[in-house]
């Protein structure tokens, strides 16, 4: 510990691996949880992003000269990586940057970089809020042992980590804020402030709608004083009808090109790396379809899903066109699988937008070459099969079975590849 | 029997008059559910007219359970409005909750879970996120297709919707005492172990088909359960086994890194347990026929 801020390394979050099904969450850059946390009160040091080293110079200047340099990425390792360096002054802090934007860090490239006043740490701490599944509950982790991977000093020292139910309802007030305190074994000197740190991040967690907030290392530096020196936040999206300023918290840029199109168009789309476009409705049978792609694909040189779509419950002829559009404007697409089991979503509709997207984009003067292979059962299962035969478009095929139409699709695209 | 849903049954539903409300209401009337009300406080003492049934809308859950007798609420509000709903419903004490709105703030689930711990966990919360429960041939709560399965021996747990339809489709030569969609949120009220458990003590049900999808230790869980509780046979289908690491899929949205919580991770601990697990839909309907065949 006291290794100045090149400890300040982005330690990987305390969810198990990273692994969370079924949230549907928006990570935040480091530098967006620094102005969430200041936001809410909480100690940080000053400090700006950056996207071109001429910002980062004028920050520098603004910051006093003498900043730590990090790049943005949302991946832990960046300090190894040399993502993370001290400047002297703000020429030094313009080179930093200089190296450190246009970087790749584990198959992230950094766009922009996080300057901050640099301090000078005493001792590392841990600590965060989060979801726990398990319990249906919220969790609070402390740790003195800060500044590394909180899973390793679980591992290695685990009478370390303070491990703390949270009530949703009742939530952290003082009483609660020094049992953690003193079940994390905090110096003395510094219980009150952490205290404060404590209620201060529920709070934060609370009114952000936060499923993970993480201070890694929260640091006493010489002065005494307790700081926020990294800020690990992530939101549910769920709860952004009640933050209009969430959306401009979402990395946009990052997304695939055709993920943003889908996005744009509310639809839940992947980019996968395969050959078979995949529709179908409801996240686990679009799941399970391309499971059954990819072992159908075994016998066919190996063409497996090239995208995940979920067109949703209840899906009308118009979301069905939206979401062949995107499917089939994927350059790598061979063959699209079209496989929906109709229990709200009504098979008839899923056949009309299948006919009137591809009349739609021939009328657009686009031609389509891309064979499609349709499975339909369940709600309305004949009437949609009788609108696919009466269209007789000899790019459509209809299969009946899901295994069938796997295979087919698969077949499909291993000859147009 | 059934577990939780049987034909007596008397159903409200909170949010009835909204758009999604009304046209489940008609097709879980059509299924043969005893709708005996809806809620919504500013249409109290008025009626919805469901194809020749007349529907009387309550001003609370607490009234319409007084006036009816009702013992089921499904609820089709709005997220912003799901929390107060489903904490009117425990305070109401009602014994079954089926929360069917997708995205819920899990703050408002946590809160709300939070709360039925609190009050002695008297009322079952099913959801949210779910397509809800359907006890064919006798009742049906939810969004679940009454017609794609009859009665029969089988029990069905899920957190995937169109699955649960997959599977009963594949299996409607047999059929269902009860299929239980729980849904995918990261809080659910009920989990696989809870309708395991009931389904090893309901004497029509003689074998057990168990969905889980990638992605936290649930599936794991109720392997442990199995091994320790069910002496019922189950066969299991975990969604997932090629998603590659490191994608969120869909508004489910399974996120993958790392070893555990992979589908292969979910059969290795599901098949330690004595559980038969496809690797597709159809696999898993032929490893439960051969279950059946013999019974």
């Amino acid at each position: 510990m006291g290794n100045g801020p090149y400890a300040s390394q982005r330690a990987s979050s305390p969810r198990r691996h990273g692994l969370d099904n079924e949230e549907v969450s928006v990570d935040l850059y480091e530098y967006q949880g620094r102005d969430v946390f200041e936001k809410h009160g909480l100690p940080v040091l000053a400090g700006g992003v950056a996207e071109t080293p001429e910002e980062a110079r004028a920050i520098a200047e603004r910051l006093g000269g003498r900043v730590v340099v990090k790049a943005q990425v949302k991946v832990g390792g960046r300090g190894k990586a040399g993502g993370v360096k001290l400047a002297a002054d703000a020429t030094e802090a313009y080179d930093r940057a200089n190296d450190i934007l246009g970087m790749d860090i584990k198959g992230h490239t950094v766009h922009k970089v996080m300057l901050a006043e640099t301090a000078d740490i005493v001792e590392e701490y841990y600590f965060s809020y989060l979801l726990d599944r398990a319990n249906r509950t919220f969790l609070c982790i402390a740790s003195v042992a800060g500044g590394m991977e909180i899973e390793t000093v679980a591992e290695e020292a685990p009478e370390k980590v303070a491990k703390i139910a949270i009530d949703a309802n009742r939530g952290v007030d003082e009483a609660l804020a020094r049992e953690i305190v003193t079940a994390g074994h905090f110096p003395a000197e510094v219980a009150d402030q952490v205290v404060d740190i404590a209620i201060k991040l529920w709070q934060t967690f609370r009114a952000e709608d936060a499923t993970l907030v993480e201070v890694n290392p929260l640091a006493k530096i010489s002065s005494g004083k307790v700081l926020c020196l990294d800020a690990k936040v992530t939101l549910d999206e769920n709860a952004g009808f009640r933050h209009a300023d969430h959306e401009a918290l979402e990395d946009k840029a990052a997304v695939d090109p055709l993920e943003q199109a889908a996005k744009a168009k509310d639809l839940n789309y992947v980019k996968l790396d395969g050959e078979v476009g995949i529709i179908g409705n409801g996240a686990g049978l679009v799941m399970s379809t391309l499971d059954v792609v990819a072992y159908a694909g075994e016998e066919f040189g190996g063409v497996k899903p090239a995208n995940f779509l979920d067109i949703g419950g209840g899906a009308s002829a118009e979301v069905m066109a939206n979401g062949l559009e995107i499917v089939l404007s994927d350059p790598a697409v061979k063959s699209v699988f079209v496989n929906v089991f109709g229990g709200i979503t009504a098979c008839d509709a899923v056949a009309n937008g299948i006919v009137q997207a591809l009349a739609m984009l021939e009328s657009r003067g686009e031609t389509v070459t891309k064979p499609l292979v349709v499975r339909l059962d369940g709600n309305n299962a004949e009437a949609g099969r009788a609108i696919l035969d009466s269209a007789n478009n000899p790019l459509v095929q209809r299969v009946d079975t899901m295994d069938g139409a796997a295979k087919r699709a698969a077949e499909l695209a291993a000859a147009g590849k | 029997m059934a577990i939780w849903l049987t034909k007596d049954s008397k159903v409200i539903v909170q949010g009835m008059t909204g758009s999604e409300g009304s046209k489940h209401t008609r097709r879980m009337l059509a299924a043969g559910t005893q709708i005996v009300g809806g809620v919504n406080p500013r249409k109290a003492g008025t009626s919805v007219d469901f194809d020749g049934t007349a529907v009387p809308v309550f001003g609370s859950v607490a009234d319409a359970m007084k006036e009816t007798g009702a013992d089921v609420t499904v609820i089709f509000v709005p997220p912003a409005f799901t929390k107060d709903a489903v904490v009117e419903a425990i305070d109401a004490g009602i014994g079954l909750a089926v929360v069917i709105t997708e995205g819920v703030p899990v703050h408002d689930t946590a809160a709300f879970w939070a709360h039925a711990v609190e009050t002695g966990n008297k009322t079952r919360i099913i959801g949210p996120n779910c397509p809800g429960v359907a006890s064919p041939g006798a009742s049906n709560a939810g969004i679940i297709p009454a017609d794609i399965s009859g009665s029969g021996r089988i029990g069905l747990v899920s957190k995937s919707g169109t699955l649960t339809y997959q599977l009963m489709y594949e299996l409607r030569d047999i059929g269902f005492s009860t299929a239980v969609g729980i849904g995918g949120d990261p809080i659910i009220g009920t989990t696989h172990i809870d309708a395991l458990a009931a389904f090893q003590d309901d004497p029509e049900t003689e074998a057990i088909v168990m969905i889980g999808e990638i992605g936290g230790d649930a599936e794991e869980r109720a392997a442990e359960f199995i091994k320790a509780h069910v002496t019922k046979p189950v066969v299991g289908y975990i969604a997932g086994f090629t998603a590659p690491p490191g994608k969120t899929m869909g508004h489910a949205g399974a996120i993958i890194s790392g070893s555990s919580g992979t589908a292969d991770a979910k059969k290795a601990a599901l098949e330690a347990a004595g559980v038969k697990v496809g690797k597709t839909p159809s696999e898993t309907a032929r490893l439960m026929r051969e279950v059946m065949s013999g019974r």
